[in-house]
């Protein structure tokens, strides 16, 4: 055990006890802040794993914005504060968790399998990370570097034209 | 270093959390957020792999994740508010007018 693994520990056990927290939290204002937990968790992940570039890409997008989209979702649409409880059925409840336990594990099983905790070894971080990034991002991938942006473009006019009130409709 | 399984095992959590939250809630918002945690373990299984393979093409398409998560996310919440104003319900079970 090394003190990055240590410190991933107390990380993933925070980022999946909030997690959790999300999907369970009767008021939905409260699981939009536990999902900022879980994000920057992940975040933290990133930077422990050596990949500080997606890390604090990870920590301004969607801690900084796509939480705060989130929260103004739930304010524009006066979410049900306090009332929540018909958010959750009881029998999607119960479908929901035996899924969600055999999918977490299937999975955990199968990658055990694969790799067994104890006998394998870590990996070194990719040195100097952000430059590979922008060389390999502007070498390999610069097609889909210019799709994203688009895609961007058109979520973003969509986003307005689906969003706007219709003043000359009404 | 951390060992990869460890990584793994984390986001597998986090994928059954977003899973359970898409089938239980019925809150549009709240299946978004759910939406969001998977994408979320998708992107620490792509870094933990290219930490492991020594390769940086996975934090690469990491980072298109991000990016249309953040599109999926506008264009969602865009959805919701229009739906909110026009049936006054984000419940996902009482829109069913594609249903026949």
């Amino acid at each position: 055990m090394t003190a990055q693994e240590y410190a991933f520990l107390v990380v993933a056990v925070v980022g999946s006890l909030a997690a959790i927290a999300v999907v369970t939290a009767r008021n939905v204002v409260h699981a939009a802040l536990y999902l900022v937990v879980t994000l920057a968790c992940v975040g933290i992940t990133f930077l422990l794993v050596g990949a500080e570039f997606i890390g604090w890409t990870q920590i301004l997008i969607y801690v900084g914005a796509i939480v705060i989209l989130f929260l103004f979702g739930l304010m524009l649409t006066k979410a049900p504060i306090g009332r929540d409880t018909l958010d959750h059925l009881p029998q999607n409840r119960i479908v929901g968790a035996v899924v969600a336990a055999l999918m977490f594990l299937g999975l955990a099983g199968l990658l055990l399998n694969v790799w067994p905790i104890g006998t394998t070894v870590a990996s070194q971080p990719v040195a100097g990370s952000t430059q590979a990034i922008g060389e390999s991002m502007f070498r390999d991938y610069v097609l889909p570097f210019e799709v994203v942006s688009f895609l961007l473009l058109a979520a973003l006019i969509g986003a307005i034209v689906l969003a706007r009130k219709d003043e000359g409709a009404a | 270093m951390i060992r990869l399984p460890l990584v793994l095992l984390f986001a597998a959590l986090l994928f059954s959390a977003g899973i359970y939250g898409v089938l239980a809630r019925r809150n549009a918002v709240m299946v978004l957020m759910a939406i969001e945690l998977m994408l979320n373990a998708v992107n620490l299984n792509l870094v933990a792999f290219a930490a492991n393979l020594q390769d940086v093409s996975g934090q690469i398409f990491a980072l298109f994740v991000i990016a249309v998560a953040a599109a999926e996310v506008g264009i969602g919440l865009a959805i919701v508010i229009l739906l909110f104003r026009n049936r006054a319900s984000i419940n996902v079970d009482e829109v069913d007018l594609l249903k026949w």
